[in-house]
């Protein structure tokens, strides 16, 4: 016999297991159903207050989402219909019309209900809304983040992001962003926005700027899991290729650090502690992306990352493939940033004087005088070619502009080597 | 849905050109009019006159004060409007991105806003009477 406690933990544990796997599709397609965030949030509370209640007596149901969304949407009618006699009809008449319109059991291999969670991205991602609300809207609904959560994770007061998350809704509500797909003429704008959101996500995770490692580690993660969803869904090379670059990139997270902090540069890294899996999906991945021939710059850095992690050594690394790829990533989107990075793999593949005419000509030019890099790539150009002075000089420079602490500490080092 | 277009243009640099220059751009944006004119979606529209014609009109102490000139000096004025129904803002950024404003004369500071128009007040046509909601705790 089973104590009824154990019963009872057991439907609990069920529910919020359920409400992990299931709850964010759940709540995309109450969205659709009922035409607002506020209300869908609401019926999705009220639909797993109601499986607490009747899963322990009813059991399971077959299909948990499927209950989910039924319960939910009765839930929100009856609250609209309820609402409804005591104010005045204009208000809720629109929204009681969207509801009932859809009363019909859902069936979750309908291309509707799956294109749900596309739906939701691709609102909460859209351009109509500022780019610091598209990512919390982002992490709030798709990955059901709490707002302290995201609050937390990106240094914000909680209130202000609340309020942020309130003015996109409101916005998606009073303008009319409606919650569809794009039309395939439009898709690859707005997809180039929903690829921004979830890097930035991804970026804010992976940088070492700020914040407790643990919560950098789980934006990182919730941005790889919203890649992995959006390949699933719509399988573009640029997602494929931002996917790949996201998991190469953090295959390296936990060689990329010393014990105390400290920056690890990508040749000095103990390449035997990179992730494996991580690497097996990411250059499968770029392979898929490359062989469309529709790719674009997240494609190319993931190319470049990948030919990284194919050398089984630094000094195995095929630098020519290296400058190749960052000759394309310049032709699809030229930057300063690019030119330097593609001046560094020069610098590797016909030593550091060719690397260093390429720096100077860019700092001729302006447009880099203020990035630490720029001048700490130079340093170390002129370092290695013996001109101390110069080295000096430049890594002073970088020092004076460089605001992150390892960074900081790893052109300190440098500098003071070259005291003696 | 009604949405209210506003393209922006810098009317300095618009009064330096040339007549023949004006009568180019015209050209440009005529086939533009008549697309909109046939899509159905267009409701009003209007091309401003220069906003050294405008008068503007604010309550100061209580009374009407009557001054020459635009709301805002700047730089970047309304230079004209439509506008237009649409389903919602995806259908209206698709009709707007049609207007010249949207994709022609970038180094005459042209650009177009898409603001939705109120329908839910009830009350009052012209204040806007929807409060922003406060965020629950």
């Amino acid at each position: 016999m089973t104590e009824p406690e154990d019963a009872a933990d057991r439907v609990q544990r069920t529910v919020d297991a359920v409400y992990r796997t299931e709850s964010r599709q759940v709540l995309a397609t109450l969205i659709r159903h009922l035409g607002d965030f506020d209300i869908a949030e609401e019926a999705l509370h009220d639909a797993f207050r109601a499986a607490l209640e009747q899963w322990p007596k009813d059991g399971v149901p077959a299909k948990p989402a499927a209950w989910l969304v039924t319960v939910g949407r009765f839930k929100a009618i009856d609250g609209i219909r309820r609402r409804a006699r005591f104010a005045p009809l204009e208000e809720h008449s629109e929204q009681v019309a969207a509801a009932i319109a859809h009363e019909r059991e859902p069936d979750l291999e309908d291309p509707t209900v799956v294109d749900d969670q596309l739906r939701l991205i691709f609102t909460c991602c859209h351009p109509a809304l500022s780019p610091d609300a598209q990512t919390a809207l982002t992490l709030r609904e798709v990955c059901g983040l709490t707002t302290e959560e995201i609050a937390r994770a990106y240094l914000t007061p909680a209130p202000t992001l609340a309020q942020r998350i309130v003015r996109a809704k409101a916005k998606i509500r009073e303008a009319r962003i409606p919650y569809q797909v794009p039309r395939p003429d439009e898709l690859p704008d707005r997809l180039d926005t929903v690829l921004r959101v979830i890097y930035l996500v991804f970026n804010e995770g992976y940088a070492a700027s700020a914040g407790p490692e643990l919560t950098r580690h789980h934006l990182s993660a919730e941005a790889i899991r919203l890649g992995r969803l959006l390949v699933d869904l719509l399988p573009e090379p640029e997602a494929l290729g931002l996917l790949a670059l996201m998991l190469l990139h953090e295959s390296r997270r936990s060689s990329r650090t010393s014990t105390t902090g400290d920056l690890i540069l990508l040749t000095d890294q103990d390449r035997s502690r990179w992730d494996r899996a991580q690497i097996a999906e990411g250059l499968d991945l770029v392979r898929r992306a490359l062989a469309s021939r529709r790719f674009g710059p997240y494609t190319l850095q993931a190319a470049i990352s990948a030919v990284h992690a194919e050398a089984p050594r630094a000094e195995a690394t095929d630098w020519g493939q290296i400058v190749g790829l960052y000759d394309l990533l310049a032709r699809s989107e030229p930057s300063p940033v690019i030119e330097l990075n593609r001046a560094v793999a020069v610098a590797m593949r016909d030593g550091p004087a060719a690397g260093l005419a390429l720096i100077d000509n860019l700092l001729d030019r302006g447009d880099l005088t203020d990035y630490h890099l720029a001048h700490s790539a130079r340093a170390d150009l002129c370092r290695r070619l013996g001109k101390r002075a110069d080295a000096r000089a430049s890594y002073e420079r970088a020092l004076a502009l460089a605001r992150q602490a390892p960074e900081r500490r790893f052109l300190e080092r440098r500098l003071a080597e070259l005291q003696d | 849905m009604k949405y209210l277009c506003l393209a922006f243009y810098d009317e300095q640099k618009f009064d330096t050109l040339s007549k023949a220059d004006l009568e180019a751009i015209g050209a440009r944006c005529r086939p533009y009019d008549e697309e909109l004119a046939k899509s159905g979606h267009l409701e009003l529209a209007g091309s401003l006159q220069s906003t050294r014609s405008s008068t503007t009109l604010r309550p100061r102490n209580g009374r009407v004060s009557i001054t020459d000139g635009p709301f805002v000096e700047t730089k970047e004025q309304i230079g004209g409007f439509i506008i237009i129904e649409a389903r919602d803002l995806n259908e209206a950024i698709r009709v707007a991105s049609k207007h010249p404003a949207a994709h022609m004369n970038e180094h005459l500071g042209w650009g177009i806003e898409v603001r939705p128009i109120e329908v839910l007040a009830n009350d009052s046509l012209i204040c806007r009477l929807t409060v922003e909601e406060q965020p629950k705790s």
